[in-house]
């Protein structure tokens, strides 16, 4: 499937949870078989202690992106093989 | 151009498709299946598409779908099947879709029977679902005016993004007279605010839902103005020897033409009867009516029902005459006599 | 360091304008709600095929009323329960457009049962997803057709008990027990397994659209948190412990490979094409007649009654078609329904040369009566000096009136002996028109033919018109 290219200055694979479009539901936290993903002890301006990734230990398999409900809260980034 | 003698109902096919209506969606009822039978026949023949759906309801959402996909479209029934419908109208209506749904009125409540009858007027005329809404009232009294006004019912449709509904009855759905045709056929007309399933119009949304309650009352009071206009502009009727008359029948449909019957043999007494016809029942004829009501002229409201058009002949002469109800209902249709002896009383 | 990026579907739009507010990036379903998985694996779908464009998505009533808030895509928002018939009117006009119905377990399964059932049946080339998350979400909590057996709703408050409401209703196994559609298939949201079970069998029910092959059925076993008063992971287990059981996770049926792909025509028709078709194209000038014809001619106003099958609604017809070709005004109107059914028929026919008013003829001046009930019933009608034709092969009495013209002809024996009992009724045309002499018998020739479905037939008739007006030059000549 055609997904966008951008250039990136962090490690890969990674991910990232857009933490104001996070409803906090952990359905992500459950599911990343890597476990890492964790909550924030912080609330987000929708109220919720929004998911945020812990730092490490991304494969970019996905996972966590396709169990989230909410459009954009989450992004994977997945090394790109030239 | 000759004559073709046809059935009231299968007129109003006729009429549909050279209006440029391409989609049918029904459900067969007497005293309105033939339309359902001429559509079956008809609209395979000239690229159109008709469904026999599961119910009147499911017969207007698919309407509903193939309005908000732009085409000209209608559906057709009688009085259980309109008030199956009456959700989807109130759906068609706030979504601003233009469609035309005939009803050839037939005896209630209830089941009734399939004789004629005009007890739906007041479901079709002043609403009939839930909302603020209106259905712009056709009503045709011979198979010319069923392919007439079923042409014209498409148009106005269009023009106003509104339900159009031709409102007959049983008699002037069966009869047969001679109709004279158009000879070319309509486009349907391209649709800006319309679903085409393409990239131009994907923006475009068909709805009826306005969770601001500002917006919804916007919404309304655009819908209001809407229905102000179409009362201006929109008004038909016919009008006979009115212009001495002392008292003046109003009917509609069937009844119509047995007042003419009543006002001929009256004028042939030198009693000055005259005639009007409500051609539009929305939007009524209220200022001929209130202009003649002013000069002191009475009237004499005959409809097979139950005082449903006299309330709006009364609101028209706002007590400025009598108007008074000569009402059947069941089926039973008046001879000329049994109006002519009513009518005696008050003339 | 160069990075694919998996984000938020091109087919959703970037911001959620419709939605309103402040909140334009998120969605308005609740934390953990299965509607916004489902929603994400459609919108990349629909960018990953190109298909958005083409694609015109339907809002339910329930809490996906406001999908529309979200996929860049034509959209249209219907009445609950309705949207399959929506989808049917959509599809019927755009055969090239992509026609998604999106519905809830109370909006397809309890108020839109008829129509999932019948739009399925048709074999609609459409895709539905059916959101089956036992519950009514929007309106709070209510029970559903899909509710569990036991399960506690705010209108089951003791839990779903069958002999009160039934058992949870699979609507998957029903469908894929219609001949018609092509895929049917339950699926789940509960974790990576299943939504990519779901992702695929969305793109699958998506593809077969795109490739005509007909109807396909998605459903979707879906969390709802809120309904449900679980966390968003809890409700997950429980529709693995609970839902699964009941609502297995499987394909129904799959003919997509072996379907016959819808093959749609579209063409215009020229105007007289279009006459042609609807039988108008012939009919052409108006005659030439008469202007002292028409102001003499008498008005009739007629009744003819026999029973079913002796022809008296063709008769009227065709008297009536042979006085338009005339330039007269005309109408005519039978007895319907059921009493049509085995009994008896009449119609009342008008000929005239002014407008016609009431198409009934309550009071004829002319009655044909075939058989000895109509003469019974109409008899009296008949105004004074008005004509009465009697059928006396069948009429056993003689009128009774003495203020009226009588004609006794045995239109059944003449007819039989034409070898054509059901050309009776021209026979009596023949002799009306003799007798009464308002228009030539000759006219009738030309208007047979639209009351005949048998074309073969049309001489005969002739013959029989012909054998009426012998029988009335021979028995009742006019001086
Ligand atoms: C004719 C009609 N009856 C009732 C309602 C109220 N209503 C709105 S949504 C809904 C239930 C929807 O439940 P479901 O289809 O399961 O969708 P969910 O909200 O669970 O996604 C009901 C009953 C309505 N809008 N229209
Ligand atoms: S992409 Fe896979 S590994 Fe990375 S955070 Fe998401 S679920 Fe975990
Ligand atoms: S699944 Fe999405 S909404 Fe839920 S916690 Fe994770 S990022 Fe937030
Ligand atoms: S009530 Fe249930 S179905 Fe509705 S948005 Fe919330 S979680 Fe989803
Ligand atoms: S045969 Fe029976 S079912 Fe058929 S039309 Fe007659 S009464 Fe009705």
């Amino acid at each position: 499937m055609p997904q966008e290219i951008i250039e990136v200055a962090f490690e890969l694979p990674s991910m990232e949870v857009v933490s104001y479009l996070c409803k906090g539901c952990g359905l992500c936290v459950t599911h990343c078989p890597q476990k890492c993903i964790e909550f924030s002890d912080q609330f987000n301006e929708l109220g919720y202690k929004y998911a945020q990734y812990k730092g490490e230990g991304c494969t970019g398999c996905g996972i966590c992106f396709y169990c989230c409900p909410e459009p954009g809260a989450i992004k994977v980034y997945k090394k790109v093989r030239e | 151009m000759q004559r073709e003698l046809i059935k009231g109902n299968e007129a109003v096919i006729k009429g549909a498709l050279l209006a440029g209506c391409s989609h049918y969606f029904g459900y067969p009822i007497t005293p309105a299946s033939e339309i359902a039978q001429a559509a079956a026949y008809y609209f395979p023949l000239l690229g159109g598409t008709f469904v026999q759906a599961e119910s009147e309801i499911a017969a207007i959402n698919m309407v509903y779908g193939a309005s908000g996909a732009g085409a000209r479209v209608m559906t057709a029934s009688s009085g259980p099947g309109l008030s199956l419908k009456q959700e989807g109208i109130s759906y068609l209506a706030g979504a601003q879709l233009p469609c035309v749904i005939v009803d050839v009125m037939r005896a209630g409540p209830g089941l009734g029977n399939i004789w004629p009858e005009q007890g739906d007027y007041n479901q079709m005329v002043k609403g009939g679902g839930h909302g603020n809404y209106k259905n712009i009232v056709l009503a045709p009294n011979s198979a010319q005016e069923m392919c007439d006004l079923t042409i014209l019912a498409f148009d106005l449709a269009d023009q106003y993004l509104n339900p159009c509904v031709v409102l007959t009855d049983a008699y002037i759905g069966q009869m047969m007279e001679p109709v004279e045709f158009p000879s070319t056929r309509k486009q349907a007309p391209y649709k800006e605010w319309a679903l085409y399933a393409d990239d131009k119009t994907k923006s475009n949304l068909v709805t009826s839902i306005f969770m601001n309650t500002h917006l919804l009352e916007e919404h309304n009071f655009k819908l209001q103005d809407k229905y102000n206009e179409i009362q201006r502009t929109e008004v038909r009727y016919e009008l006979l020897n009115a212009d001495d008359a002392d008292i003046v029948l109003i009917g509609y449909g069937i009844v119509s033409r047995i007042l003419l019957n009543v006002m001929e043999n009256f004028r042939a007494n030198g009693k000055k009867v005259g005639l009007l016809r409500p051609i539009t029942l929305f939007p009524f004829p209220i200022d001929i009516i209130g202009n003649m009501a002013q000069k002191g002229v009475n009237f004499l409201v005959a409809e097979l029902s139950n005082g449903q058009m006299v309330d709006d002949v009364r609101l028209a002469v706002n007590g400025k005459s009598d108007v008074y109800l000569y009402s059947r209902m069941g089926g039973a249709v008046p001879s000329v006599k049994d109006i002519e002896e009513a009518l005696s009383q008050y003339i | 360091m160069k990075a694919s990026v998996l984000q938020k579907p091109k087919a959703f739009y970037d911001k959620f304008e419709r939605k309103g507010g402040s909140q334009l990036e998120t969605t308005h379903y609740c934390p953990g709600c299965g509607h916004g998985i489902l929603h994400k694996l459609i919108a990349e779908a629909l960018a990953d095929f190109d298909m958005a464009d083409r694609t015109i998505l339907i809002s339910p009533v329930g809490c996906s009323v406001f999908a529309y808030y979200y996929f860049d895509t034509g959209n249209i928002q219907v009445a609950h329960g309705r949207a399959p018939a929506v989808a049917t009117g959509l599809k019927r006009v755009h055969h090239n457009g992509i026609v998604i119905s999106y519905q809830g377990d109370g909006d397809l399964a309890a108020i839109g049962g008829d129509e999932i059932l019948q739009a399925a049946n048709r074999g609609e080339n459409i895709t539905v997803f059916f959101v089956n998350n036992a519950i009514y979400g929007m309106t709070g909590g209510q029970m559903a057709p899909t509710t569990l057996v036991g399960q506690k709703t705010t209108t089951s408050p003791y839990g779903r008990k069958p002999e009160n409401e039934g058992y949870p209703i699979r609507m998957s196994e029903i469908i894929a027990t219609l001949e018609a559609p092509v895929y049917v298939e339950r699926t789940a949201l509960i974790d990576f397994k299943t939504i990519n079970r779901t992702k695929r069998a969305v793109r699958k029910a998506l593809q077969n659209q795109i490739e005509n092959k007909g109807f396909s059925f998605i459903e979707v076993l879906s969390p709802c948190p809120t309904g449900w008063k679980m966390t968003p992971p809890d409700s997950q287990k429980w529709i693995e412990q609970n839902m699964i059981p009941y609502f297995p996770l499987k394909v129904f049926k799959d003919i997509s490979d072996s379907a016959t792909p819808f093959t749609y025509t579209d063409r215009t028709y020229s105007d007289s094409e279009v006459l042609n078709i609807l039988g108008l194209s012939q009919l052409g000038e108006r005659k030439k007649v008469d202007q002292s014809f028409l102001e003499n001619f008498p008005t009739q106003n007629m009744k003819i009654a026999g029973f079913g099958g002796q022809g008296v609604l063709s008769a009227g017809v065709v008297m009536a078609a042979c006085a338009m070709n005339e330039n007269l005004e005309v109408s005519w109107i039978p007895s319907y329904g059921p009493e049509m059914r085995g009994g008896t028929a009449n119609c009342s026919v008008i000929l005239s040369h002014h407008r016609i008013g009431s198409p009934l003829t309550t009071n004829p001046n002319v009655l044909i009566v075939m058989n000895t009930p109509s003469l019974d019933a109409f008899e009296d009608d008949v105004v004074k000096d008005g004509l009465i034709i009697v059928n006396s092969s069948i009429v056993d009495r003689e009128v009774k009136r003495k203020d009226v013209d009588v004609i006794y002809i045995p239109l059944t024996e003449i007819a039989s002996r034409l070898g054509v009992v059901a050309a009776a009724n021209m026979v009596c045309l023949g002799a009306y028109l003799e007798y009464t002499k308002i228009m030539d018998y000759k006219l009738l020739y030309d208007t047979i033919p639209i009351a005949l479905k048998k074309k073969s037939l049309i001489d005969l008739n002739i013959k029989a018109v012909d054998e009426g007006v012998k029988y009335i030059r021979e028995h009742y000549p006019r001086s």
